[in-house]
């Protein structure tokens, strides 16, 4: 266990609001090293043998609890990959929250990669919610290359939030779904990227049954000279319903592609995708300065509103 | 009071010819008056209206109010200086909730219980619609109503409105018209200006005018006015807009 420095706090509250200890099972990661664990009568945090990460292991039927497993970088020139694997057993009703801050203040790169594997077992609930902030006023870069491996049973639901709003320099975001039977995955993305930023966010969802069902809705804005790829690609294999939409802001010299992509393997798979990239319309920015703001204003309006 | 002396606004046509949309015009609308103004379409009303709040700048001319000369003031400079504007087409925002949008007109931490005021005027249950995004999911009355109600959470001194009957749908005239009595009671020495050609907003009218091809064709108190127009395209009855 190791304490946390202010700059260690500060990031932990951008990136998981927490501002003390939470209730419930938690797992904090300061510079590659274990800084708290708390684990409850029915969630299990281990250490992979490995040193490789941690498995958490969510008892069946475990409903109204939560798991923190924040990560927190201040350190230049750390690179690191850590590998958490979540075990949801039936009908959990649980919320997960992870997220990484990186501060980097050196002229090194520092690094996370962290490869998240959900296996949600049948009729189980998980809320997960994700979050990532850099800051820091060094050269050295703050990379993020988030990797999410969703594994759902018959009937259970994920609801994924994720959000990166300030100070990443670079990520390339990988989300891999496959769904059973009825089962229901929710995902809303928010992105916003600035300078010189570039990131990448790509899905793989695989509806494999019947009644599985897909919601995927990704907001993001280009600001300055960043650069944006999304990248969806939606299987359906059965008699399914996907619903994708990705829609940006494009802002100064901001650069977007969204490569949206639908497959369908079964005559009754339904998937819909829609796309839409444009700048901040002149009559919104009208509008909110007819009713006082000046146009910088207006256009924060939007923008924050977009990414609520 | 707003003073509007010798205005003329032009644009460029396609063919690189410059086409007059208002000229020469001068007015003058004292506190605490309710002008509408009408006239056939294409013959420069809204145009007028945007003017005055600022949207567009004259070719020639001054726009003065309380005497001070806010021609060149931007349109967040005229709102701040107490002119409010109802869009014809409301604007839709994704992502922005009508709480937003009411708590951004306000200019004020807005609580719930008072941005919910603002719907309940327009004949919007405030439960239904204060978290919801100002978008496409929102009817064209709906919106509409919305707009109205962030321009009164404005409460401006000078408001214009450019149409506000357009798209009303269920929502009624009698709805309306008591929207416009409540906010000249409300705000002290206020003044509207209504873009219109619905005879039952020209009957409520202190005085009217009546703009042809960018001229004051008429001007003067409603009942002097009002013979003259009904009956014309610049005085159409509700039912004229179901022909």
């Amino acid at each position: 266990m190791v304490e946390l420095t202010e700059i260690q706090k500060k990031l932990m509250a951008e990136v998981a609001d927490l501002h003390k200890i939470p209730e419930g099972a938690y797992n904090f990661r300061a510079n590659s090293e274990l800084a708290g664990r708390n684990t409850t009568a029915n969630i299990d945090i281990v250490s992979k043998a490995d040193g490789t990460g941690i498995d958490i292991h969510i008892k069946p039927g475990t409903r109204n609890e939560s798991v923190h497993i924040p990560v927190v970088i201040s350190k230049s020139g750390l690179k690191e990959v850590v590998y958490n694997d979540f075990y949801i057993g039936e009908d959990c009703d649980v919320v997960i929250v992870a997220g990484c801050g990186i501060d980097n203040c050196g002229g090194q790169d520092s690094e996370h990669d962290g490869v998240h594997r959900f296996y949600v077992k049948r009729g189980a609930k998980v809320k997960y919610i994700e979050k990532h902030y850099g800051s820091g006023d060094g050269s050295g870069k703050r990379i993020l290359n988030p990797v999410t491996e969703v594994y759902m049973d018959e009937d259970s639901v994920m609801e994924m939030e994720m959000a990166q709003i300030k100070g990443v320099d670079s990520t390339d975001r990988q989300t891999v779904a496959e769904l059973k039977k009825g089962a229901r995955l929710v995902v809303r993305e928010r992105l916003m990227t600035h300078g010189q930023q570039e990131a990448v966010s790509g899905y793989r969802v695989t509806l494999l049954e019947e009644g599985a069902n897909a919601d995927v809705v990704s907001r993001s804005v280009a600001r300055d000279d960043s650069r944006q790829r999304f990248d969806a690609r939606i299987t359906g294999c059965a008699a399914c319903k996907d619903h994708t939409e990705c829609d940006s802001i494009i802002m100064d010299r901001g650069t977007i592609l969204a490569v949206p992509s639908l497959e369908a393997k079964n005559v009754d798979a339904e998937l819909v995708h829609e796309a839409a990239i444009g700048k901040i319309a002149g009559d919104q920015l009208i509008k909110l300065m007819t009713l006082g703001l000046t146009e910088q204003e207006a256009e924060e309006e939007i923008i924050n509103g977009f990414l609520a | 009071m707003l003073e509007l002396r010798n205005i003329s606004f032009s644009v460029i046509d396609e063919n690189g010819e410059t086409k007059p949309i208002i000229r020469d015009l001068d007015l003058t609308v004292d506190d605490c008056r309710f002008l509408a103004i009408t006239g056939p379409n294409g013959s420069g009303k809204s145009t007028l209206a945007k003017l005055i709040a600022g949207i567009e700048r004259p070719t020639e001319g001054r726009v003065l109010l309380d005497g001070q000369d806010i021609t060149d003031l931007s349109i967040t400079e005229r709102a701040r200086a107490g002119i409010g504007f109802g869009f014809q087409q409301p604007v839709r925002f994704k992502g922005l909730t009508v709480f937003d949008l009411l708590r951004i007109a306000s200019g004020k931490k807005l609580n719930v219980s008072e941005a919910c005021n603002y719907l309940s005027e327009v004949g919007l249950c405030a439960r239904d619609y204060i978290n919801r995004e100002a978008n496409s999911s929102l009817s064209g009355g709906e919106l509409k109503r919305i707009e109205i109600a962030t321009v009164l959470a404005r409460r401006s001194r000078l408001t214009v409105f450019d149409e506000p009957e357009a798209g009303i749908d269920l929502w009624s005239f009698q709805n309306l018209t008591r929207v416009f009595q409540s906010m000249r009671e409300d705000i002290q020495d206020s003044s509207m200006i209504v873009i219109s050609h619905q005879e039952r907003i020209l009957e409520i009218a202190d005085d009217i005018l009546v703009l042809t091809a960018g001229v004051i064709d008429r001007y003067g108190p409603r009942d002097e006015i009002l013979p003259h127009v009904l009956g014309t395209e610049s005085a159409q009855s509700a039912c004229d807009r179901l022909k």
